[in-house]
């Protein structure tokens, strides 16, 4: 190079310093912006939602109250959303208010994201269930969140391929299991369903319904780790016996060839949630009118427990100024009628309200014409939710579940599904233990 | 991925520049001093984006790999988490860790299939174009070039389609003909897939390096060489290959650079498969912890070894190959 260092002259550092200043001083120019609610004039709120049409939702707000102004930033969903919402209030400027899925509440309560909002919103409690409203407190005196909507884990099944092929919609998950043999009998290269490794909610909802308590706090003030407990080895032997056996498919869901599967019905059912119309519109677009849900199989006859597969909630940001003001509109959203009509309508969400269960809003489906009482069955079957207990670091325990479970269901080997589950156990627990917290295993 | 071309004309804008600084005639004294600040000028934009965008977040990157967050009792709510002083802590973490360890194994088993394949295909293209016998040469190059402007991301789904056996129109075929249909997502395969769509996406771009330096050999050598009896293919061979030797050692030093920061593809085909661990390759490690663990503190540390290691295998490289430029000048 021929440049000559030495020859940098005291003018030019001077001159680069200046022009530091001035960026400087351009940058505290555009950060003052968003202050302005402060003073006079409407509360300016921020709302992070990943959910389309939010901002219709928020227009009608908008319109009834002219003093508290909403605006909604579409995000990235679910999981991506955490750790930005953590550099964002790293960087103080967390939005005021945030759209949560229930098993990232303990990690942002953890994170100081979510502010307590018991004050403003403790009169929401009767319009939920006890199990969604004990995981939006955690289960302290504290509120961190509103629900917004759920996701009762239920059976899907094609009607006419199980009436062609003579098989039985399964009551319990022994009958799923013999189910399963059928189907592989009657139709070679078909399965019932598969077992992904790609969506560790699935399998958390699972493992809730068979009495799983991943995260629990003791009132001493310790966490204990349990995912490997005895429920959730059930589940886990089951699905990996089916898979092993040849009887349940292997292959990850929200792919091409999955999708595939279930527009050409080489997949008879699906084990999903409320919401499930919603995918198969687009996933199994020709099959229309051939699907019909039922409640999801259970482990002893005669019992009715669902688990719940995704769902989220609104909560206040601890950087937000005008938290009386979020909270407010947090439980307008998710409580008034007129709010949860839109959402139902806009959002296409399955409203966590108990009122918003039952109202005319919630049309049948239009891919499920032939099962006119859809929304009375998932009323009934949302009822039914056991209780979830999520921890401060559901990412890690998700994100192993992937690895660990997506080399085992491709090994299609049940003992290395017992070995995925001791993965995640551990992983998580050393997380936990890594990071400060007192915790043991259970 | 391949390198981006910015890089390349980084490298070629060095000797230039010294070509032309000696050449300047001497100016008025006056004039001299008064321009004497003016390259300082030019280069303040560079310098503060530089600043800005590249030493800061590598400054801010190394001061977070040497803390971490001290969590106490069941840290809910305000001031359970504290940053602390980690000295070396997240550092011995990475270098124990067998899983990132193998995820450079991996990349660079993934380098070996993809290195040779690409610069190898991307030097008989060339050749094949410099040949005066060479038909359609323009759409060739262009067509041959065209992969390389779709982006990564594209790309890889694309290709992602295409392995999956049951809506891939390849498998249709294989299906139809009775031939065995390999798991594309299994094991080693897994390999050839990442490298056949890096290879797609990447010879048009060194095809092209290789070219420039082609057609800026003079044509008397090749007279020359026609004169004394060389076939097309001795004078490929003989000339040049030798000629444009530094070109080939450019690309396969941004090939290598490259191949350590594979991401696209086994990022975009992940989803498809349960083959596939977060942590397959060292980027992926890097982004797994620091955006899904929110573990910002390891993810800096291994980021940090990870460029110190690129760092380090890239001025051995370019130290080997100086000597070797340097002894075919001489």
């Amino acid at each position: 190079m021929s440049i000559h260092r030495h020859q940098f002259s005291r003018r030019s550092i001077l001159a680069g310093a200046a022009a530091v200043g001035l960026t400087g001083t351009l940058a505290a120019c555009g950060g003052s912006d968003d202050d302005s609610g402060k003073s006079s004039g409407p509360v300016k709120l921020t709302y992070w939602s990943w959910a389309p049409n939010m901002d219709k939702v928020a227009a009608i707000w908008n319109k009834k109250n002219p003093d508290i102004t909403v605006t909604v930033s579409k995000q990235a969903a679910g999981k991506d959303i955490v750790s930005k919402l953590i550099t964002a209030k790293k960087a103080g400027n967390a939005p005021d208010l945030i759209q949560v899925e229930y098993q990232s509440l303990p990690t942002l309560v953890s994170n100081d994201v979510l502010a307590d909002i018991s004050k403003y919103a403790k009169s929401a409690k009767s319009q939920f269930a006890e199990g969604l409203w004990g995981m939006v407190t955690l289960g302290t005196d504290a509120v961190y969140a509103i629900p917004q909507d759920s996701g009762p884990l239920m059976f899907f099944y094609r009607e006419d391929l199980f009436k062609q092929h003579n098989l039985t919609v399964p009551a319990t998950w022994d009958d799923f299991a013999k189910t399963a043999r059928a189907a592989k009998k009657a139709v070679p290269n078909a399965y019932l369903t598969t077992f992904s490794s790609n969506d560790p909610g699935l399998f958390a909802g699972l493992a809730q319904q068979a009495g799983a308590k991943w995260w629990t706090v003791e009132s001493g003030g310790k966490w204990t780790v349990g995912i490997d407990d005895a429920a959730t080895k059930k589940v886990t032997d089951f699905w990996g016996g089916l898979v092993q056996e040849g009887v349940i498919d292997n292959q990850p869901m929200y792919t091409p060839a999955w999708n595939n599967a279930l527009n050409k019905g080489t997949h008879l059912g699906w084990v999903s949630a409320v919401w499930a119309p919603g995918v198969l519109v687009s996933s199994a677009p020709d099959t229309k009118g051939k699907w019909r849900m039922a409640p999801l199989p259970q482990w002893s006859a005669g019992e009715s427990v669902t688990g719940s597969w995704g769902g989220s909630s609104t909560g206040v940001s601890t950087d937000s100024k005008h938290a009386e003001a979020a909270a407010k509109f947090a439980a307008w959203l998710n409580t008034d009628p007129e709010a949860l009509a839109a959402l139902v309508k806009e959002v296409a969400i399955y409203p966590a309200a108990t009122k918003g269960q039952s109202g005319s809003v919630l049309t049948t489906p239009a891919f499920f014409p032939n099962q006119t009482d859809f929304y009375d069955t998932a009323a009934k079957i949302a009822a039914t939710t056991a209780a979830s207990a999520w921890g401060p670091n559901v990412q890690v325990a998700y994100d192993t579940f992937s690895d660990a479970f997506g080399k085992a269901t491709k090994a299609k080997k049940s003992a290395q599904f017992d070995t995925a589950l001791a993965t995640m156990q551990s992983a998580t627990f050393t997380d936990m233990k890594k990071q400060g917290f007192k915790v043991t295993e259970a | 991925m391949t390198s981006t071309p910015l890089k390349g004309s980084d490298l070629t804008a060095g000797p230039l520049a010294d070509g032309t600084a000696t050449s300047v005639r001497p100016r008025p004294r006056r004039l001299r001093r008064r321009g004497r600040s003016a390259p300082y000028w030019f280069l303040v934009p560079a310098v503060l984006l530089f600043a800005g965008f590249t030493v800061v977040p590598i400054g801010y990157a190394v001061w977070l790999s040497l803390h971490k967050v001290q969590v106490k009792g069941i840290g809910l709510g305000k001031g359970a988490r504290e940053q602390v002083w980690n000295g070396i802590g997240n550092y011995t973490d990475v270098l124990h860790d067998s899983e990132f360890g193998h995820s450079v194994l991996r990349a660079f088993g993934y380098g070996l299939i993809v290195i040779p394949a690409m610069l190898g295909l991307a030097l008989v293209f060339a050749l094949m174009l410099d040949t005066p016998q060479a038909r359609s040469a323009k759409f060739a190059r262009l067509a041959i070039f065209l992969p390389y402007a779709v982006p990564g991301i594209i790309a890889a789904l694309m290709w992602g389609f295409l392995y999956l056996p049951t809506v891939s129109p390849f498998y249709y075929l294989l299906r139809e003909f009775n031939l065995p249909q390999p798991d594309l997502f299994d094991g080693g395969n897994l390999y050839l897939s990442f490298a056949n769509i890096a290879v797609w996406g990447g010879t048009g771009f060194n095809m092209i390096v290789i070219y420039t330096a082609l057609r800026s050999i003079p044509q008397e050598i090749y007279e020359a060489a026609r004169i004394d009896g060389a076939s097309d293919l001795k004078i490929a061979l003989r000339i040049k290959i030798p000629i444009v030797m530094p070109s080939l050692v450019l690309t396969f030093f941004f090939s290598v650079i490259a191949t350590l920061q594979v991401f696209t593809e086994p990022m975009a085909l992940k989803p498809l498969t349960n083959g596939l661990s977060s942590s397959w390759s060292p980027l992926m490690a890097i982004y797994d912890a620091a955006f899904l663990r929110s573990d910002i503190y390891g993810a800096s540390a291994t980021a940090v070894v990870l460029a110190l290691a690129t760092f380090a295998l890239s001025f051995t490289l370019l130290r080997v190959s100086d000597r070797y430029t340097r002894e075919d000048r001489a």
